[in-house]
């Protein structure tokens, strides 16, 4: 099971350890450091890293790294959720997964450790019992507890453990009682030289906010519930229900959680949203290039698409960029040889595009490769896939809620190659 | 309000300030202190000097002061255990206490004091907390014993937790059943024979119960102690099936994955026939893409697991290739095992994306990427004939961009598909050799070389082209060298008028300037071959080639078969089974998928694996020798070619890679040339063993025979002995070298072993084990080196072994697979014992029963062998033999030829009678062997030619 965390910040400092069963020296991370530098990249550190005595296996998560200590035969999965959902619990209860942050609430970053894991094994994981054993920081709480010297600890037994449906807590009370949902698509798609779908994917996922008193028992039903073949669960969902009449029926957690999360990957039902004309030339024998880049609507099914950005990792050899778009504003990072488009919106009238030359190395050989594009961008109120919620139906409780629900479709890894 | 203030040091003693902060009559202040300390231990400071103090606070009714020192206690009760005991008394109360959360937490906090003494306090309260009211206590319980387990497990099984914990398994709650699973396959990790675990359809029933209901971990552990079970009919296994497929919807990925495991394995079971086995298919394809959508650490996992499953099963995710299409901003280690799985999907239907694809990534900017991807295309020609066209073009293409390693790379793989589809691309040969000059990596010159040599009679300047590469002979690697030789004496006996200067050129640069004993071997056997039979020189040297097989890189069917079991564990990572690489080797259960049942009547089908055993003890079932051959070669083989009718050849390479260090195929153009070929007597120069060959490599070809005959002198005195043999090159053992010998004087085995130090580290700790073997060969004792040895220093000791330990049978026979350990790492090796220690002292019999026993053995049971070139009289071969317990039970003259009749016994009381045929004069014996055990007469012979020649 999990012997040990470190968490290493980008500079390679450990500014944290953990330790659920004896000790493990720090050297035992020189074998990470070690894999680090061979590695050009942070992002392509291996996961799975083994020492003489130890397997490490680690995540890289906002400009830090979660480092375990195994000894034994793991799941290296177990261990990678594990890790995330220890920095998913970072997030929710500092607001944000860093350095600054776990290092101001060391002690509560402590506790939480303790109570996540016991022995190296997950004892408490779910963010609602977390937060009834330990309270998260507030500046409210933490000028109170400094007056009254009382403790962010919680001293009564985290009701929702010990029931059939640990993830909610009992004796919740609103006096607004909400439920929204998001459902949100990312569009994954790989598009060849000549605009061509080579590969493209829907993920989505629906994340709920339910702010409900009591008890209730919840079911969502879809329009087009076929879509919906490959789905992954929130334990709350009653499989059965869905198997039988494909409705979503559960109890909720309290707050924020993802429902569930789904892949459309039928080629011809997802929809590609924006083309791209591009133009990437580099002359052979000189020191200049141009660059020419458009991008317009395709299946927008009419809605505006906007928050565009373009994102492309020039070629080593290219020294600046010099440019002129019709529309938003772009950035070249001449160390890192990144150039960012900032789009924005697509008017139908006139298509943005950017164009100008290239400084590249002068004597360098013409680059091999030319750079693929990535592109991001939103589409609100539409889900690409055409899934659509039908209504939501509560039982066991009396009042009545408001019910709410968002759609949005966003590039996922959306890349053009040229 | 932040933490962040207790990390600002004052310059005062920080220790002696928060001593007195500690010793505060403030409640406040007390536990403003103790966070201090918390902060200061978990950047890795020590603060155990402040114990006392810390332990001081402990009885408040502050629970958040109360956590926060149990969280000190944890960390440095080891370091002051007399200090600790002080903290008992507090911890028997809590464990009383009305609020279950502090009960709870008590129980908890206790079993992480890692100290003896207060592991006996510890019982009676755990006791209570097993069976409390509270199941959140009873859960926290339960992975307490597998704590105290971990630090004392006599104590454990006297207090008869185990039991109570088995109980637990019928519990209502299912987080305590998790919890129990989980804490009883942890202790049972370390005690691989018991039956902790013991599953019947009635335990079954209860965990598929509690799988729908606890958490996403408690779930990971119900579902690997479910794959340990051996469903009785395919029944059973379908409706286990069928309450796991749920599991697949899970959005925790590490559930998804230990449920495929679960299917994965009883799948075996079910008959393809079945409804169902095809509803089970296609359920299993959507929840193995979802995992690609995750994060990167996770796709890993996740795709060096589909990696195994496609091998296993390719028809689950043979319309899902798209999916595996890189991205350019996935991570290297991500994009590497994609490519890999892209080509054990590609088929005809699928091959032109595949290739377009393909084509994408060599222009990408990742070295490793690019080289990967341009030998995938040469792995599709190959494995696709139609396709092998529009590959090759592909690869020209690629040639033409004159980048360095693409070209390289391809040259590297056009060697292949020649070898697939011989006489067909050829005319790209005058493409290739425009890049000549440009081929830097061995690896591609020796290709280049091989293509040469093969096609010596299409290029016209063949022997320019070979000559300029001999010009810096001596500069080159050790696979461009064997390669130039090979090709060299192909083309001289394709052109034999123009080149014989140039071969007779390589051949003494091979035998006489070499250091190299592998050069020099092949020279010398070129060499012999050349000038004593020319004509058999053809036909072994330009013997037609065996095609290589279609798919490369796959896994050893029994060794895939394990890894299936172990889906979703560092094993399935690391594409090795457990026992290869888990620490100390403890706990390691052999297991293997369930045979399909006879209930289901359906033919079986050739890749089941063995029936019988039962997982959870060790299985009858020996293991295929390129299963353990893979553990010791850590199967990075480079691209093994091996034709399917040519096991041995095969195996061979392995054992070539592991002396070339990456020298791939090209050994493998003349397997019959060096495997079956029989070379009278060998050149006398060579006198050295080259002994490296045995490692890791079971070799029973010629070739090795030459090497074990030529070995030295030894004594003549007692049991022949040989000169020591390089067992384990530093190279491959981070710098320790082992080299050895076995010996026999008056009845006891030993190995003679010689450990050198050639790295830079002193290494101490060493260890040795003896994997199962033929003849239950063990050390005696420990493996005793007393001083650590330093860099450059050799020690020399002798290990006594037994004959007592576990018995396997091992191919050959006479194989022994060792386990060597030092404060660095764990190495292993193999190598043959030579059969004549083990014939035991008193193996003389006597005349009747000699007689009696050598009629009553069946005459299909006699061999007979040729001892060539061994110019002793009768008299001093008797001796020399009965140095080395053959016994010569009676002698005869037969016309003109003496007879001699002799018996030996084998420590495992094997009796082996032989008659050896001596002619007065001749140099050539003949010996004829009977046994009721045939396949150790080979070995005997062996032994026989050892003490006689030498």
């Amino acid at each position: 099971m999990i012997h040990s965390l470190f968490l290493i910040n980008c500079s390679g400092d450990i500014f944290l350890e953990k330790h659920w069963k004896s000790v493990v020296s720090q050297s035992v991370c020189d074998y990470f450091f070690e894999a680090q530098e061979k590695a050009a990249d942070v992002e392509n550190v291996p996961p799975v890293i083994s020492t003489p005595h130890h397997y490490l296996i680690s995540i890289y998560r906002d400009k830090l790294f979660f480092v375990s200590v195994i000894q034994t035969e793991v799941p290296p999965l177990f261990v990678i959720e594990f890790l995330h959902r220890v920095a998913d619990t970072f997030q929710d209860y500092f607001g944000e997964c860093s350095e600054a942050a776990i290092k101001d609430n060391v002690v509560i970053v402590y506790e939480l450790l303790e109570e996540m894991l016991d022995n190296g094994f997950p004892l408490a994981t779910e963010s609602n019992i977390l937060k009834e054993l330990i309270k998260p920081p507030t500046i409210l709480r933490s000028v109170v507890n400094s007056i009254t010297g009382s403790s962010n600890v919680g001293d009564t037994l985290p009701t929702g453990q010990l029931s059939n449906i640990p993830w909610r807590r009992a004796g919740v009370k609103y006096t607004n009682n909400e439920a929204y949902f998001d459902v949100v698509e990312e569009i994954d798609a790989i598009i060849d030289k000549s605009g061509s779908t080579v590969f493209a994917e829907i993920q989505g996922v629906i994340d709920a906010c339910i702010k409900l008193s009591g008890m209730p028992d919840l079911s969502l039903s879809f329009m087009n519930p076929r879509l919906l073949d490959d789905v992954s669960f929130h334990p709350c969902i009653r499989f059965k229900r869905w198997e039988s009449e494909r409705v979503l029926s559960f109890i909720p957690p309290d707050g924020n959680f993802r429902l569930i999360s789904y892949r459309v990957s039928s080629q011809n039902l997802v929809a590609i949203p924006v083309y791209v004309k591009h133009s990437i030339s580099f002359k052979e024998n000189s020191s200049c290039g141009r660059f020419d880049v458009t991008i317009g609507p395709k299946q927008n099914m009419g809605k505006t698409i906007e928050g565009i950005t373009v994102t492309v990792h020039m070629p080593k050899v290219v020294l600046n960029m010099n440019l002129t778009p019709t529309q938003g504003s772009y950035t070249f990072d001449p160390v890192t040889k990144v150039l960012v488009w900032d789009v924005g919106k697509i008017a139908p009238q006139k298509l943005p595009s950017l164009k100008g030359l290239v400084n590249l190395q002068s004597g360098a050989p013409k680059p091999e490769e030319n750079p693929s594009l990535n592109i991001q961008f939103k589409i609100q109120q539409l889900a690409i896939s055409g899934l659509k919620v039908n209504r939501l139906d509560m039982y066991g409780e009396k009042y009545k809620p408001f019910k709410g629900v968002k759609y949005v479709t966003k590039a996922g890894k959306f890349q053009v190659r040229t | 309000m932040t933490d962040s203030k207790y990390f600002t040091t004052t310059k005062k003693g920080e220790i002696f300030e928060l001593k007195a902060e500690l010793n505060s009559d403030k409640k406040e202040k007390k536990k403003e202190a103790v966070k201090k300390v918390i902060a200061s231990m978990t950047v890795g400071k020590d603060v155990s000097a402040l114990f006392p103090d810390v332990v001081n606070c402990m009885q408040t009714d502050n629970l958040e002061l109360k956590k926060l020192v149990y969280l000190y206690l944890m960390n440095y009760a080891k370091s002051q255990p007399d200090m600790a005991i002080m903290a008992v008394n507090t911890f028997v109360k809590d464990c009383e206490d009305p609020n279950p959360l502090i009960r709870a937490l008590a129980v908890r906090t206790m079993g992480c004091i890692r100290v003896d003494k207060i592991t006996e306090y510890l019982c009676e309260p755990l006791r209570k907390c097993l069976k409390d009211e509270d199941p959140y206590v009873r859960k926290t319980a339960a992975v307490c014993v597998a704590k105290l387990h971990d630090i004392n497990a006599q104590l454990v099984e006297d207090q008869g937790f185990l039991d109570t914990l088995k109980d637990l398994i019928s519990d209502s709650n299912p987080m305590v059943v998790a919890n129990a699973v989980a804490a009883l396959s942890e202790i049972a990790e370390s005690h691989p024979s018991s039956n902790l675990l013991d599953l019947n359809p009635q335990s079954i029933n209860k965990l598929l119960t509690a799988l729908n209901e606890c958490t996403e971990w408690g779930q990971i552990f119900i579902l690997d102690c479910l794959a340990n079970y051996m469903p009785k009919d395919d029944r059973e296994a379908q409706s286990i099936c069928e309450r796991v497929t749920p599991r697949l919807s899970h959005a925790n990925s590490a559930v998804v994955l230990s449920a495929v495991k679960v299917l994965m394995k009883f799948m075996e079971m079910l008959s393809k026939d079945l409804d169902y086995y095809g509803t089970l298919l296609k359920k299993l394809a959507p929840p193995l893409v979802t995992l690609l959508s995750a994060e990167p650490e996770l796709q890993y996992v996740a795709l060096r697991n589909i990696n195994l499953i496609v091998q296993k099963r390719p028809e689950i995710l043979k319309h899902e290739m798209k999916v595996f299409f890189v991205k350019y901003n996935d991570p290297i280690y991500v994009k590497l095992e994609k490519l890999d799985i892209m080509i054990r999907l590609a088929s005809q239907a699928n091959i032109a994306q595949v290739l377009a694809e393909l084509k994408e990534y060599a222009t990408e900017v990742d070295v490793d990427f690019v080289r990967k991807a341009v030998r995938a295309i040469g792995r599709c020609a190959i494995k696709v004939e139609q396709s092998a066209e529009r590959c090759v073009s592909t690869l020209l293409d690629l040639i033409q961009t004159k980048v360095n390693y693409v070209v390289q790379e391809a040259i590297v793989v056009i060697k292949d598909i020649f070898r697939k589809y011989p006489n067909k691309y050829e005319s790209v040969i005058a493409t290739l050799c425009e890049n000549l000059d440009s081929l830097d990596e061995p690896e591609a010159r020796a290709a280049m070389i091989w293509i040469v040599g093969e096609y010596a009679e299409r290029i016209d300047n063949a022997d320019e082209l070979l000559e300029s590469f001999l010009e810096g002979f001596h500069d080159e690697s050790t696979q461009v060298q064997l390669q130039l030789l090979t090709a060299i004496v192909k083309l001289f006996l394709k052109k034999p008028t123009e080149t014989q200067e140039l071969v007779q050129q390589v051949l003494s640069l091979a035998t006489q300037d070499s250091d190299n004993p592998d050069l020099r071997d092949r020279g010398y056997i070129y060499w012999r071959l050349l000038s004593t039979d020319p004509v058999a020189a053809k036909e072994v040297v330009l013997a037609e080639k065996p095609l290589i097989s279609e798919e490369t890189d796959l896994i050893e069917p029994t060794l895939l078969d394990e890894l299936i079991c172990y889906i979703g564990t560092l094993a399935s990572v690391y594409h090795k089974p457990p026992n290869a690489f888990v620490e100390g080797g403890r706990g390691v259960v052999h297991k293997s998928l369930p045979p399909r049942t006879a209930s289901s009547e359906s033919t079986e089908s050739p890749e089941t694996a063995p029936a019988g055993a039962p997982s959870g003890d060790q299985p009858d079932v020996i293991p295929a020798q390129g299963d353990l051959l893979g553990d010791l070669l850590n199967l990075d083989l480079g691209p093994p070619v091996s034709g399917p009718p040519l096991a041995s050849s095969s195996v061979q390479m392995g054992a070539v890679d592991l002396l070339g260090g990456g020298l791939d195929s090209l050994m493998g153009d003349e397997p019959e040339g060096i495997g079956d070929t029989n070379f009278g007597a060998p050149p006398a120069a060579v006198t050295t063993a080259a002994a490296p060959a045995r490692l890791g490599a079971p070799i029973s070809s010629g070739l090795s025979d030459l090497f074990e005959l030529t070995s030295g002198v030894g004594t003549l005195s007692g049991s022949y002995v040989a000169p020591k043999a390089v067992w384990l090159p530093a190279m491959k053992a981070k710098g320790l070298e082992i080299s050895g010998t076995f010996t026999r004087q008056v009845g006891s085995i030993s190995m003679d072993l010689q450990l050198t130090n050639k790295a830079l580290q002193v290494m101490t700790d060493f260890a040795i084990q003896f994997n199962r073997n033929s003849f239950g060969l063990a050390p005696a004792a420990p493996l005793q080196v007393h001083a650590p040895l330093s860099p450059n220093q050799t020690v020399e000791l002798s290990l006594p072994l037994n004959t007592v330990g576990s018995v396997m049978k091992m191919e050959p026979l006479n194989n022994l697979q060792v386990a060597v350990k030092n404060n660095i790492d764990v190495f292993y090796f193999s190598t043959l014992y030579p059969l004549h220690v083990l014939f035991v002292e008193d193996g003389k019999m006597d005349r009747q029963m000699f007689l009696a026993t050598w009629k009553d053995i069946p005459n299909e049971n006699e061999a007979q062998f040729q001892i060539r070139d061994c110019p002793l009289n009768t008299e001093t071969a008797s001796n020399k033999l009965q140095s080395s317990n053959i016994f010569t039970v009676a002698k005869r003259n037969v016309e003109g030829q003496d007879m001699l009749y002799q018996s030996l016994k084998l420590t495992n009381g094997i009796w082996v009678l032989a008659e050896l045929r001596i002619q007065p004069g001749n140099p050539n014996f003949t010996l004829s062997l009977k046994c009721r055990a045939p396949e150790v007469s080979q070995h005997v012979y062996q032994a026989y030619e050892t003490i006689l020649k030498n």
